[in-house]
């Protein structure tokens, strides 16, 4: 049967949509790290693992493991941040550093034994995954990125990869070896224009839309954003005019984060994601960013629903080379681009 | 002060003495506890602890190592086990790509070896260098042939095929079709996904328009769970088939209602409580799941951790026969081991009955798979 047949091309394009809708906002938050740290951010498909799996242990009545993973960070962080408080000899800097991590760490365990163990209703578990996984974002910058601020791209890299494979391990040990679902936010089916497309994708859809809308907002009109937007054009500069670089790499962490826990939660009712299912979604998405350059935000998302698209037309027609010809994608386009642009030293600051 | 010094040589004199007396057996364990087959890996490092610390009077020694489903490892791992720890015997690996690899490392050291993993070139055909290995699971021949008799019975006359998209769909596909074609079937669709995908519509789409009496699915575990879940969306009324890869409690969780109905071959252990009595593989069976689930808890034991058991079982009457004729240790020894498991006969595993022989390194028959369907979210028999 024809790939272009009409009760076919629709369903495969809204799939690929769906999709690429995800890919697109990991792409994003992977061009948004890149742009304000420099840091390729490798791990990024692990938060949406996170995000799953961290759902899917509070829906069985458990407390996740990255309750353990967020207390550890807090406890590492929270002395990294008294020892270069005291280091500066500001006593009153450490003491408010250490006061506030213990109470944070106490409420966060306060609030997840007590949650998980009452099986509260979606939204709320929804909201307590977003508590748990988000603030992994800032905390892991904070103990393995900032003290390598000052680093190549290249070491960066590897902590990057180092990182990842860690994080992937921790999964291992937290959630087992195999995956989980999560229950669907939206049950049932709509019929648009004689293609019908269950509610769940048209939900990812759609919160795609939204977060890539508010994204853009927040980049375009909030003060914060344009902070972030200056740290990436140019981070001496961006300091100059007082923004401070750990600060723009902290905020750029954090809502890498939470684009990677949201996406976790769209896809987890339609897939069964284990600990070793980010890679290969966020690399996907780097395809996407690639394509964009690391730089250009609606490029990198279009990109990213590109690759989508082609996912799934080619799952159609060869599914048995359905990767190679994903992942080849990015030879034309690397070609373009080292053709097309200037190359020039990006250590130089 | 040369009084403590006498003693202390006496001491070491009496401890080199003993531990030459008390050569203990070495049995070196490899087995896939991370990567992407973890979920095969666990369950049978978690079956090592239940198997027995003595036998025929001698202490066993167990290492286990993982090989992180990765076969340059899993031959590391082996030649270590070999030179370092001087093993008498090695189990595992759990993937077959592994075990294939450490055939060689087997034979030059001349140590038997059980492997846990499906794929029948592992033992098959048995020369000079698979003459030192041997392997418990059932092949993927063995199963393949279930399912198409199963077909054949069900009046099935066109299959579809979604299978992954590396060596396990592969070889299943390779199955279905060689036993398909025997017995008059059309393999219609032949479609590939990895494990990792987040969509397969394309694939079932494909599938559907062929429009096949029956599809079979050549996945393992969790993420076997998505075509059939796409299939259903899709409005597939034929009979579903699943390999016996995703027989764990977690294909059964993750599933949930959509994977009721499916129909697929297992090892007996896997409904151990539902044969009958008559059944000889009921009381091993039954046994290993009661010792299993008292130490890791309530329905989590599967198939997987049972080869382990068997290979335990295959090595429990082994060894006393080894240990008349050589100690441990030694090259002796080590051939009288294989030569031991090489004449095993009709000891009835949790997975079936073992005969092993010369041309034989399996010795698992017909009555090692039975036809199970998910019925209310359980494994039911289909008698």
């Amino acid at each position: 049967m024809n790939i272009f047949d009409p009760a076919i091309f629709p369903i495969l394009t809204a799939d690929g949509l769906t999709n690429g809708a995800v890919y697109a906002l990991l792409s994003l938050a992977l061009v948004l790290v890149f742009a304000v740290t420099r840091v390729i951010f490798v791990p990024q498909g692990e938060f949406v693992m996170f995000g799953t799996l961290t759902l899917a242990s509070l829906q069985l009545g458990r407390v996740p493991g990255t309750l353990t993973l967020l207390l550890v960070l807090l406890a590492v962080s929270t002395v990294l941040n008294i020892v270069e408080a005291l280091r500066r000899g500001d006593g009153r800097a450490a003491g408010i550093a250490a006061a506030s991590g213990v109470a944070l760490g106490a409420g966060v365990w306060a609030l997840t034994t007590a949650l998980a163990a009452a099986k509260a209703p979606l939204l709320v578990q929804v909201l307590l995954t977003l508590l748990l996984v988000v603030p992994l974002g800032p905390l892991l910058y904070r103990v393995v990125f900032q003290p390598l601020r000052n680093a190549s791209v290249l070491v960066l890299l590897i902590a990057s990869v180092a990182l990842h494979l860690v994080l992937m391990g921790i999964g291992l040990i937290f959630f087992g070896p195999e995956g989980s679902r999560t229950p669907a936010f939206a049950e049932g089916n709509t019929a648009l224009g004689g293609v019908t497309l269950s509610n769940q994708s048209l939900l990812v859809i759609l919160v795609s839309a939204v977060l890539m809308l508010a994204l853009y907002y927040f980049f375009d009109r909030t003060l914060t954003g344009k902070a972030l937007r200056a740290t990436a054009v140019n981070r001496m500069g961006a300091r100059l005019v007082g923004i401070r670089p750990t600060a723009a790499g902290s905020l750029a962490f954090t809502v890498a984060a939470l684009i990677g826990a949201l996406s976790g939660l769209l896809i987890g009712p339609s897939i069964a994601v284990s600990y070793d299912t980010g890679f290969l979604i966020g690399l996907k998405g780097f395809v996407g960013a690639i394509i964009g350059g690391l730089v250009s935000y609606p490029v990198a998302a279009l990109g990213a629903l590109l690759v989508g698209l082609i996912e799934s037309y080619a799952s159609f027609s060869l599914s048995q080379w359905k990767e190679v010809i994903v992942f080849t994608l990015i030879l034309p386009v690397l070609l373009w681009r080292s053709l097309s642009s200037k190359h020039h030293d990006e250590e130089d600051e | 002060m040369k009084r403590s010094h006498k003693a202390r040589l006496t001491l070491t004199t009496l401890l080199a003495v003993s531990s030459l007396a008390l050569a203990d057996v070495r049995v070196g364990v490899i087995v896939s506890a991370t990567g992407p087959a973890a979920s095969l890996g666990i369950p049978e490092r978690n079956t090592v602890a239940l198997l027995p610390q003595t036998i025929g009077g001698q202490k066993i020694i167990y290492t286990i190592l993982d090989d992180a489903s990765d076969t340059t490892t899993a031959v590391t791992n082996a030649r270590k086990l070999i030179q370092e720890n001087k093993v008498d015997l090695i189990i595992g690996t759990t993937t077959t790509p592994a075990s294939l690899a450490m055939i060689d490392v087997a034979a030059e050291s001349k140590t038997p070896m059980i492997s846990l993993a499906a794929s029948e070139s592992i033992i098959k055909p048995v020369d000079a260098r698979r003459s030192w290995v041997f392997k418990t699971p059932q092949t993927d021949a063995l199963m393949a042939a279930a399912i198409v008799a199963h077909m054949q019975q069900n009046k099935v006359k066109t299959v579809g095929y979604i299978g992954f998209n590396d060596a396990y769909g592969e070889g299943w596909l390779a199955e279905l079709q060689k036993n398909a074609a025997a017995k008059g079937i059309r393999v219609v669709a032949t479609e590939r996904y990895a494990r990792t995908d987040t969509s397969v519509t394309g694939q079932v789409l494909k599938v559907l328009a062929a429009r096949p009496d029956a599809v079979l699915i050549g996945a393992s575990g969790v993420p076997a769970v998505l075509p059939q879940k796409t299939l259903k969306d899709r409005g597939f009324s034929g009979k579903i088939y699943q390999t016996h890869g995703v027989a764990n409690a977690d294909f059964l969780r993750v599933g949930g209602k959509d994977v009721e109905g499916a129909i697929l071959p297992a090892g007996p252990v896997l409904v151990a409580d539902q044969l009958p009595d008559s059944n000889p593989m009921k009381k091993v069976g039954l046994a290993y799941v009661n010792l299993y689930e008292a130490k890791y808890g309530q329905n989590s034991v599967s198939t997987f951790g049972a080869h382990m058991w068997d290979a335990g079982l295959l090595m429990q009457k082994a060894i006393p026969a080894a240990l008349k004729k050589a100690k441990p240790g030694t090259a002796e020894f080590r051939e009288a081991l294989r030569d031991a498991i090489r004449g095993t006969r009709n000891i009835i595993g949790a997975h079936g009955i073992f005969n092993l022989s010369a041309t034989d390194h399996l010795g698992l028959d017909a009555r090692s798979r039975v036809m199970v369907q998910v019925v209310n979210n359980t494994w039911k028999l289909i008698k």
